[in-house]
């Protein structure tokens, strides 16, 4: 049996998401079994960069309007300055032909990386499952999440 | 060192040269040698990695003016 990688993506920042799928992409081509767990701003990578999402509530149409997601949309946590650091960025990694976080997420996803969206902060921040891209394998909860790492070789928080 | 095939990773970085060198390597048939090219010096190391955790032989590493000739022999 193949070993196996977990990794939770708590944050919502575009470094952070190069990171977790770099270590992704790299473990599926050394013939690991990976899967990525997005919860909470994590969620935001695996959300459709297109429409608007809808949810119920002030608070929650508040929450989904400044925090929109997408990977075309993430933030990076440094030096973001309004969005300049990040065209920069950007820039710099176009420059050496590095992947952006959207080909990387492809890249993840025929790899054979399996996408789990967490459904408490799903239910916490008021998103459905129409927000989000059809690469998500499936929706679950820490049982799903800690029954993987279990058998998990590497379990990396992100 | 003769190979097989040859794949073009010069001006990539990480994770590019492993990634497309373990879909490059499905191409090829037991015993038959894959020649990466690569400029990123991470590859000194990730080749061997890469090749342990897999299961493939490499064969060997040149270098030379910055620029690596990877071969790694397909064992499966």
């Amino acid at each position: 049996m193949a070993e196996k990688v977990t990794l939770v993506v708590f944050s919502g920042d575009m470094d952070k998401a190069l990171a977790a799928f770099n270590i992704a992409i790299g473990a599926a081509s050394m013939g690991m079994e990976v899967s990525m767990f997005f919860t909470f701003w994590g969620l935001n990578l695996i959300k459709k960069n297109q429409g608007s999402i809808k949810s119920k509530g002030i608070m929650r149409k508040m929450l989904n309007f400044m925090n929109r997601g997408g990977s075309k949309r993430l933030p990076l946590s440094k030096f973001h300055m309004f969005g300049l650091g990040k065209w920069m960025m950007g820039r710099l990694m176009r420059d050496i032909n590095f992947p952006s976080p959207q080909e990387l997420l492809a890249m993840a996803h025929q790899s054979g990386v399996k996408f789990i969206a967490c459904t408490t902060s799903m239910g916490i921040m008021g998103i459905s499952k129409d927000a989000f891209i059809p690469e998500v394998d499936s929706y679950a909860g820490v049982a799903t999440y800690l029954g993987e790492a279990k058998e998990g070789k590497i379990n990396l928080f992100v | 060192m003769k190979a097989d095939a040859t794949l073009d990773c010069v001006g990539l970085y990480c994770p590019m040269p492993i990634y497309n060198t373990a879909n490059k390597l499905k191409e090829l048939k037991p015993g038959q040698v894959l020649e990466v090219l690569a400029s990123d010096e991470g590859i000194k190391a990730d080749a061997p990695a890469w090749c342990k955790a897999t299961g493939n032989e490499l064969l060997g590493i040149e270098e030379k003016a910055g620029e690596y000739k990877v071969y790694i022999k397909k064992s499966k």
